[in-house]
């Protein structure tokens, strides 16, 4: 019967998190289209729904009543598993991350590591797509989503460890809080900005969505999927999207604080800075995919090797010595 | 020149150039029409939906002629004829394939009782392909929904014909 109590409390506190995460995936899909559309001057989607709100809903229920193709020569239990794996990973990663000091589901004491770990085995469900699907352009589009999923990990690690140093622990929550005073975007800008252009490699964003640049490679990974199947790729893919800014505002941001502490900022609560933070990255995100053309490959790999990881660990040196030479340092 | 460069690429100064202009450009007016609310000016010469235009008195026009018929580059009208009790001659049967057509306009220009006509309106999609084999009472039917437009269309290009 505990037992019972616990799981109930449990699943209650997951769907709370789980359907608002799904539910603004597709609003935020919508926003995006839009922004688009302003940005070239069109509409965006406007009929369905006030201001076409519904869109994404609408489009969603065509994917479940379309067919899932599978080919003939697939590997069939790893293709369909792909992804499943995509967009569990992609939500699973939200339990730690803190709406406030409350709202959050595992306040775990290696919240950073775990969300890092968890959006690394997101490459997993890419590769087991483009390889599962035996054919030429889902293995090509595949091949080249890990390497840059895994190049551009090594830099956003470093810069998490700017981040670690001036807080001196890797529970979500004390990283919030230790930006009480200032906000690491501030000292921490640079460090920011990669960050930034490293998430948009990690989630396979313009300028860097070689894995499915259409040109070349039809639709990357996702080429022979179909149906829902291809819906839970994109889900999976803005989740990851949506986390990455999430993070973002957590790490560089000041997650739920307000940006000044006096009247008309401070009243409102926690979750709706931290959502409005989220939305603002999320702005930047799309725009930049209305308004940059596509990396070549070895630039991509040039800039996340060559430039942003020296870059990163030089960085990660100055902060260091800043800190042991002010005497900064926390926990001591 | 060369410092330049490197401080362009050092602060991505192009990249927030182009974030600033993005901003700013979604602020301005659009620039397509908000389709099916609003719909952009047609021509009169329009080549859209046939129709089979009537005489006021309500005697079909066409005489069965076939012009239509055969100089249609698609071959995608199909007439048969009979002479009627009053002895004029009229079809029997005027169908259109509205798939194989290609919208040439040629049917129009070669009807000597101006019977035949491509109208305004493009909006006829249907959801099989059958709805799209026209029979002569659909063409009927359609130039009397459409009289009023086309008659004025045809005054208009008269001159120019």
């Amino acid at each position: 019967m505990e037992l019972f109590s616990i799981l109930y409390n449990e699943v209650y506190k997951i769907l709370l998190l789980l359907i608002p995460v799904l539910v603004s995936v597709a609003l935020i899909v919508w926003f995006e289209r839009r922004v688009w559309g302003f940005v070239q001057k069109r509409r965006g989607p406007n009929v369905v729904g006030p201001f076409g709100i519904f869109q994404t809903l609408a489009d969603a229920l065509k994917y479940i009543f379309k067919e899932i193709v599978i080919p003939a020569s697939a590997d069939k239990i790893v293709f369909i598993l792909a992804p499943i794996v995509t967009m569990t990973l992609a939500l699973v990663a939200w339990a730690v991350i803190p709406f406030s000091e409350k709202m959050i589901i595992s306040d775990i004491n290696v919240g950073i590591l775990y969300v890092f770990a968890i959006s690394s085995l997101g490459v997993y469900g890419i590769i087991l797509g483009g390889w599962a699907s035996n054919s030429k352009y889902p293995f090509l589009g595949s091949l080249r989503s890990a390497a840059q999923m895994i190049s551009y990990e090594v830099s956003i690690g470093i810069i998490i460890i700017n981040v670690l140093l001036c807080v001196g622990s890797l529970n979500l929550k004390d990283i919030v809080l230790a930006q009480e005073k200032l906000w690491f975007v501030i000292p921490l800008f640079p460090m920011f900005v990669i960050y930034f252009i490293s998430a948009l490699a990690e989630t396979n964003r313009t300028p860097f969505d070689l894995p499915e640049a259409e040109s070349e490679l039809v639709a990357g990974y996702q080429t022979e999927y179909s149906g829902m199947m291809y819906a839970m790729f994109w889900l999976g893919e803005y989740a990851n999207i949506l986390l990455m800014c999430a993070l973002g505002s957590i790490l560089f941001l000041g997650g739920w604080l307000s940006p000044v502490d006096i009247y008309p900022f401070n009243i409102i609560p926690g979750p709706f800075w931290m959502i409005f933070k989220i939305l603002l990255l999320f702005f930047i995100f799309a725009i930049i995919k209305a308004v940059v053309p596509r990396y070549r490959y070895d630039q991509l790999m040039r800039l996340g090797w060559k430039v942003f990881l020296p870059f990163s660990l030089i960085y990660v040196v100055l902060t260091a010595s800043f800190l042991i030479y002010f005497d900064l340092l926390p926990n001591k | 020149m060369q410092l330049n460069r490197i401080f362009k690429i050092i602060f991505l100064s192009e990249f927030v150039k182009a974030i600033i202009i993005a901003i700013r450009e979604i602020f301005r007016k659009k620039k397509t029409l908000n389709y099916p609310f609003e719909k952009g000016k047609i021509s009169s010469r329009f080549r859209g939906e046939h129709a089979l235009r009537r005489y006021p008195n309500g005697e079909e026009r066409c005489i069965a002629c076939k012009l239509c018929e055969a100089v249609c580059p698609a071959q995608a009208i199909t007439i048969e004829s009979e002479e009627r009790s009053d002895g004029s001659r009229k079809t029997t049967r005027y169908d259109i394939d509205m798939i194989k057509c290609i919208y040439c306009g040629l049917c129009e220009e070669s009807c000597p009782v101006d019977s035949i006509v491509q109208g305004p309106n493009f909006e006829f999609a249907t959801e099989t392909r059958e709805e799209l084999y026209y029979n002569k009472e659909k063409l009927l039917e359609n130039g009397d929904r459409w009289e009023s437009v086309l008659a004025e269309n045809i005054k208009i290009d008269r001159p120019y014909r």
